[in-house]
């Protein structure tokens, strides 16, 4: 027989070890579907390296794609401390992404100092404004928050490509459903010269800085992780839970939705509907890599950031679908989860006689 | 007000509507028959579009109609074994392994078409089933018209309410099951393996929702797209709740959102120069959102749903 039985005390290996097995047992499980596409396994592997550290240029790249990733991995970090399913960032996102576009293309003319606060500010308020709904209708209703949040995505693309035929459209587009260029003082300013990573990657590592304080400093934090942790304690301990909760969704739609506003005025310059290649998803497996810690979003975000970069430009040397790196992330996801199951709980070979 | 009734009386739009009830009804039961066990699976979206590609991968491979319907299910059934044994034995978070296996099995399956067929623009097509003539049944009037045109899926969905409904609230199966997504405390004691009857219900669960995706594929199209499931997966786990996990309810709740659909693809052409197309396309997933608070307040969920259970832990 073999039986579960909790680990004792949480140690030190299985909390930093476990995410760094699942991801290189992820990665060397993408061997299969590369030898089943029919393209030598070690080559590509090199080719997937280079993709990301080959030259100065392949890891700006990587930096550009960890940005929207670390963003969207600390939304769904905070949520899930509360254990308020939030999967609505992709939506939040495109949120906050068309605030940008409303305000950054000419509505208000001011400089920089004024006009990229603004930007920020009616961004993060849009993404928390697509997270409160679906807290409110939790709260009130009783209307489970996945599956509100899982449709208000399709909702908010449907109103993006609205907005884009109508009122966000760019008239010297040619027809292209695509929103006037952010002003020049509107964008957030670029890190290194010639390269297209920005200063939206500093607002996200000083994002994560912030939440890691807060989460296990504040009482804001301590708050949080109680709900998180278990509800009917929290409410007995006399924390307000539903006012707890919204406080998670506005701080987590908010960084969703900054990730579009630093993918707006960080590196488009403008906005089409094809902005995210699923962010919004991927955030999900970047906090959970992390273990929910957010400077763990940090390092996990360049993980899925180098293995998407990294995919992309193998797959285009050596003629492998490019979805490829989707499996990858999404098999270290499943790692992940089986691995977090080792660390918290081992299995005991019980002989029958040793059975009460 | 009369275009309405114009459209309400055709026999075109009530085959319009089973048609586009027929997925989500494999989606809703296969749903039900998981959460009644005590798990929900997220893995839904996924499984959907796994069914798709498979079962049409199967038919263009040469294996016949009924061929990539079994497909399709060993599929859903493959994607659900792995939604079981992360949440059944190893308890682990049913949203989040939800989630990855609906990651997991949409980019295995695309990476496969990708794989398989890599430089095609338009995606090559199959002969999918054809409507199904049953002899008294389409001379009715009216509804033989309506049932006449609809594919041996369609009808294979129907018998399937009928088929859960009776194995649920008839036999002893059902019983079970019931009992383990209630008390799985009980089932235990009276001897019966909890894991094993919530693997079950998972596998066979996802295996009918993966028929829904085949439906998409095989019946209401001929062909496989990249996001051709488009939701539909989420859309049953919100119908699920508003049919209260009963599959008569079920069929009703896939009926009224597919006769609700067809009548905004109908009224698109009616007043579509009036009201931009995008209301008409949010339509679907705003009214899920409705139904599912609607329902939610008064919803009795199965008692240890979400609840992991451990051997020899109480």
């Amino acid at each position: 027989m073999i039986r579960i039985e909790p680990r004792n005390a949480n140690s030190a290996i299985f909390s930093y070890g476990v995410p760094i097995l699942s991801a290189f047992i992820a990665l060397i499980l993408a061997s299969i579907p590369l030898w089943f596409a029919g393209a030598p396994v070690l080559i590509s592997y090199v080719e997937m390296a280079k993709g990301v550290f080959g030259s100065k240029f392949a890891f700006s790249e990587m930096l550009t794609r960890a940005t929207p990733l670390m963003f969207t991995g600390l939304a769904a970090a905070l949520a899930f401390r509360a254990k308020l399913w939030n999967i609505g960032a992709e939506g939040q996102l495109y949120l906050g992404a068309m605030a940008t576009a409303a305000i950054g293309t000419g509505l208000i003319e001011a400089p920089a100092f004024i006009l990229i606060p603004l930007i920020i500010t009616f961004g993060c308020a849009a993404g928390s404004v697509g997270m409160v709904v679906p807290a409110l209708l939790k709260t009130r209703y009783g209307a489970d928050e996945v599956v509100t949040t899982l449709l208000l995505n399709f909702i908010i693309i449907i109103f993006l490509q609205y907005m884009l035929e109508g009122p966000l459209k760019d008239p010297m587009g040619l027809g292209w459903p695509q929103s006037s260029p952010i002003l020049d003082q509107g964008m957030l300013p670029p890190l290194m010269e010639r390269m297209r990573v920005h200063s939206g990657l500093v607002i996200a590592i000083v994002c994560a800085l912030i939440a890691q304080f807060m989460l296990a400093r504040s009482v804001w934090g301590f708050k949080l992780r109680a709900v998180g942790e278990n509800v009917f304690a929290a409410r007995h301990a006399g924390i307000k839970v539903n006012r707890t909760i919204i406080g998670a969704a506005l701080i987590s739609g908010a960084l969703a939705g900054m990730a579009g506003v630093s993918e707006v005025a960080g590196l488009k310059g403008y906005l089409t509907s094809d902005l995210s290649p699923g962010f919004g998803y991927a955030g999900i497996i970047v906090a959970m890599l992390a273990g929910l810690s957010p400077i763990g979003v940090v390092i996990s975000a360049l993980f899925i950031a180098s293995v998407f970069v990294g995919a992309d430009s193998m797959s285009r040397a050596m003629g492998v679908s490019s979805y490829l790196a989707d499996l990858v992330v999404s098999t270290s996801l499943l790692c992940v989860l089986i691995g977090g199951f080792f660390g918290r709980f081992k299995l005991v070979r019980t002989s029958l006689k040793g059975q009460n | 007000m009369v275009e309405i009734f114009q459209i309400l009386l055709s026999e075109s739009f009530w085959a319009a509507s089973l048609r586009i009830a027929t997925p989500l009804i494999f989606g809703v039961l296969g749903a039900l028959i998981c959460e009644k066990s005590g798990v929900l699976n997220l893995g839904i979206e996924g499984i959907f579009v796994a069914g798709a590609m498979s079962g049409w991968m199967a038919v263009w491979l040469g294996a016949g109609l009924w061929g990539g319907v079994l497909v399709a299910a060993l599929a859903g059934g493959f994607f659900g074994l792995i939604h079981a044994i992360l949440t059944v034995p190893l308890g682990l978070s049913q949203h989040v392994s939800g989630l990855g296996v609906t990651l997991f099995a949409t980019s295995v399956s695309y990476f496969s078409y990708r794989t398989a067929l890599p430089n095609v623009s338009s995606p090559p097509r199959i002969e999918p089933f054809r409507p199904l003539e049953i002899p008294i049944l389409s001379d009715l009037p009216f509804i033989g018209a309506v049932l006449s045109q609809q594919t041996a899926l369609t009808w294979l969905a129907l018998f399937m309410v009928g088929l859960v409904w009776y194995v649920m609230n008839r036999t002893g199966l059902g019983v079970a099951i019931k009992a383990v997504g209630d008390n799985p405390n009980s089932v235990d004691a009276q001897g019966l393996s909890v894991y094993g009857l919530r693997i079950g219900a998972i596998v066979a669960g996802s295996a009918l929702m993966a028929l829904g995706g085949a439906f998409l594929t095989m019946s209401a199209f001929d062909a496989f797209f990249f996001g051709m499931v488009n939701g539909r997966g989420w859309i049953c786990i919100a119908l699920v709740i508003f049919a209260s996990w009963k599959p008569g309810k079920a069929l009703l709740g896939a009926l009224l959102f597919g006769a609700f659909d067809a009548l905004q693809v109908r009224m698109q052409t009616e007043v579509g120069a009036k009201v931009p197309s995008q209301v008409f396309l949010a339509a679907p997933y705003i009214l899920s959102i409705l139904a599912l608070v609607i329902a939610a307040r008064r919803a009795e969920y199965p008692r240890a749903l979400l609840t992991p259970w451990f051997k020899g832990q109480r």
